[in-house]
């Protein structure tokens, strides 16, 4: 898939509302995405997006590739009598950086803002002391209780309100994890049909707890995961020696282990083979942050060798992420080359 | 002229960081230009605009001040491609994390304010704000390029559009004071089409927000006989609704105490009654934080007052107000204006040691 393209489609997936557990508006921006490049499109439970890719029928593997649709975000627990909205997250929040947002509430996506007590009104300790999210609250500009309870029903959620956009030479926008990867899952499925059929699956409720990549690992069945993601670039300058996780620029992001789950090693080392015969840039993620789908899939059933790779994203889980376009580009090549190469051979001796 | 909310939103997108209002200030020139006689700016920046009145000649002239700087931030050090940053102004550190900046460099450059993830973050750290050393500005460019185009001492201004939200509040940055540079400018509107016969300077001062710096200089050039300044205050917010705080969507504030002159704010007041503007009072027991502070002690002494348009989140990217108190300020203040008699100095009542006598009202 061209560059222009491939932006294009982050871009409007980025900017789709789409919390852990009401990702409607995600299937309904991908609908239109896959159709003509899908044999069959579900959808379960819970509310995965499956679809099935068939292949050429050389290989009898049933492979699965995943990508999640939910973002992290809020939910709105309580209205004051003032008529501001009391919110909670959902998913990994740093709650610092809510103070100062705008944000959108709900599927009409009214615009909201999350201010805090004015810096003159604050003592010396408060400006030090994070403000934690059950203390702030949303301002829709609503009167009172019951134009807040009429507008923003409880249970309503909010998400960020960024619109995605060019940055210098990369791209900005929310959501980037796992938007990232569900634009590379489109790439591999609008592209020449793999030996095997390849099971697509667009996973809702990662960001709390890998919920939706469970049930599907399990509903499929499949001999080999890959799981595609957006991850932490955390490569600002530091004092200390503290490790970048990863870096934008310098290609898909290998996980060989994080806090969900052990790549299997002979997957990470075919990928890495390929790579490098390949001339495809790429880096391994500092072991022991975060954790991925893979974690749910690896231990489906009978255990799936998986392995997770990533677009190295700066800033995720905050209002505005940044990606470099060429690593999206290297993170689709390098999927594919490692999908290509898949032999039941390798499954059978490792 | 614009539709009024076409205004704020110009004006609220529209950057200035104090001592960087050269492009404010063309802006506003040419807004106002078709409202007023003169139109000039001075050393300092401020615009100072004026509509002649019909009064006989030495004809008094009042002043009104809106501050059209706004708080911002700075570039300090370049490091491996990211922006250090120090605030201009009273900006709030807390509020900066994952907001979209200008950095106003060689030419225009958009950049943010990066988060780090939960996942990279210790639990002691997230219980404490981000400090300034900490916080960086992301252009997404390499540092080659950055080195062509960002200097240390770059102003940086947030970029945050204009919201409309229910009942006819906005939500955005530098409310604090463009809201009142708007109910300025409506009161220009309306002066054009009304008799007054005082003398009246608009002006749009710089530098408020690093230490009332243009009113000072201003207050002095224009040599009023009175003056008004527009400001905005605190209104009531979620978490913070004890004393101090006044309602959105009541009216302006009328300040009271050291820094205003009693007569002014009878006038005001007065005015206020007679055309149902609704108003609050408020009691300021010394320094007002305002430009009213500078203009009062400009050369022998300018009696002076304040109204203020109560906005929520104050110094923050989200500064929120109902519109209704943006133009109930511009008539009150154009209501205060035209009621100028020719032959009106403000003095003290029931004493015969003032400046000047009373008028007979």
């Amino acid at each position: 898939m061209k560059r222009e393209k491939l932006i294009e489609i982050l871009q409007s997936l980025s900017d789709v509302m789409s919390t852990s557990g009401d990702e409607s508006l995600m299937r309904q921006a991908l609908r239109p995405l896959l159709a003509g490049h899908v044999d069959e499109m579900r959808v379960d439970s819970l509310g995965n997006l499956i679809t099935l890719k068939k292949g050429t029928g050389e290989s009898q593997l049933r492979v699965l590739v995943t990508a999640h649709i939910d973002e992290v975000g809020m939910i709105i627990v309580d209205h004051t009598t003032d008529g501001a909205l009391k919110v909670r997250a959902v998913g990994g929040i740093d709650d610092r950086l809510l103070p100062g947002l705008n944000v959108c509430v709900g599927k009409e996506q009214l615009p909201g803002v999350m201010g805090v007590k004015a810096i003159h009104h604050s003592t010396a300790p408060e400006r030090l002391r994070a403000i934690p999210i059950k203390d702030l609250s949303v301002d829709i500009g609503a009167k009172d209780k019951k134009e807040a309870q009429h507008l923003a029903p409880l249970g309503t959620r909010v998400t960020f309100s960024t619109r995605a956009h060019p940055l210098g030479e990369l791209l900005a926008g929310k959501a980037f994890d796992d938007r990232a990867g569900c634009t590379a899952l489109i790439a591999l499925l609008h592209g020449e049909p793999f030996p095997f059929d390849l099971h697509g699956v667009f996973t809702v409720q990662e960001e709390v707890g890998l919920r939706g990549a469970r049930v599907a690992g399990y509903a499929l069945e499949p001999d080999v995961a890959f799981v595609l993601e957006g991850t932490i670039a955390d490569d600002l300058p530091k004092k200390e020696d503290v490790s970048l996780t990863s870096e934008i620029g310098k290609g898909p992001v290998l996980t060989v282990m994080d806090h969900s789950y052990i790549s299997a090693p002979w997957l990470l080392r075919h990928t890495v083979k390929l790579a490098e015969e390949l001339g495809i840039p790429y880096q391994f993620k500092q072991p022991g942050i975060g954790g991925t789908d893979a974690g749910a899939i690896h231990l489906t059933r009978g255990g799936v060798p998986s392995l997770t790779l990533a677009v190295p994203c700066r800033y995720i889980h905050g209002p505005i992420s940044l990606l470099k376009p060429e690593d999206l580009e290297a993170t689709i090549d390098l999927t594919a080359a490692a999908l290509r190469n898949l032999t039941a051979e390798q499954l059978a001796t490792n | 002229m614009k539709k009024n909310d076409d205004l704020l939103r110009q004006l609220s997108e529209a950057t200035g960081p104090s001592g960087h209002e050269e492009s404010l200030r063309h802006q506003l020139e040419e807004l106002w230009r078709p409202l007023v006689t003169t139109l000039r700016s001075d050393a300092m920046g401020n615009l100072i605009a004026m509509q002649q009145g019909t009064g006989p000649e030495p004809r008094p002239a009042v002043m009104a001040a809106a501050h059209m700087d706004e708080i911002g931030l700075i570039v300090t050090q370049i490091e491996e491609g990211f922006l250090h940053i120090a605030p201009i102004g009273g900006t709030d550190r807390r509020v900066l994390l994952g907001l979209e900046v200008l950095v106003h460099g060689r030419e225009d450059i958009p950049g943010l304010i990066g988060t780090r993830p939960p996942h990279v973050l210790s639990t002691e750290e997230r219980k404490k704000t981000v400090p300034w050393e900490k916080l960086f500005v992301d252009v997404g460019l390499p540092a080659e390029k950055i080195a062509q185009l960002i200097r240390v001492g770059d102003p940086i201004s947030i970029r945050q559009p204009l919201l409309a939200l229910e009942n006819k509040r906005f939500a955005g940055k530098a409310l604090d004071n463009r809201a009142s540079v708007v109910a300025l400018t409506l009161a220009l509107a309306e002066l054009v089409q009304r008799e007054h016969a005082w003398d009246f300077y608009a002006v749009a001062t710089v530098q408020e927000e690093v230490g009332l710096k243009g009113a000072i200089t201003s207050a002095y050039g224009v040599d009023p006989q009175l003056a008004v300044a527009l400001d905005v205050t605190f209104a009531k917010q979620e978490d913070d609704s004890k004393t101090g705080v006044f309602a959105l969507d009541k009216g302006p504030t009328i300040g009271l105490g050291p820094n205003f002159h009693p007569q002014l704010f009878q006038r005001i007041e007065a005015a206020a009654k007679e055309l149902e503007i609704p108003y609050q009072l408020e009691p300021t027991p010394g320094a007002s934080g305002t430009d009213a502070w500078g203009i009062q002690v400009a050369r022998e002494g300018i009696p002076t007052s304040l109204l203020s348009i109560p906005v929520r989140y104050m110094h923050q990217p989200v500064e929120t107000l109902a519109w209704q108190d943006v133009e109930r300020t511009g008539r009150l203040l154009a209501a205060l204006v035209a009621g100028l008699e020719s032959t009106y100095r403000p003095g003290w009542e029931n004493e015969g040691d003032g400046p000047s006598a009373r008028s007979n009202q």
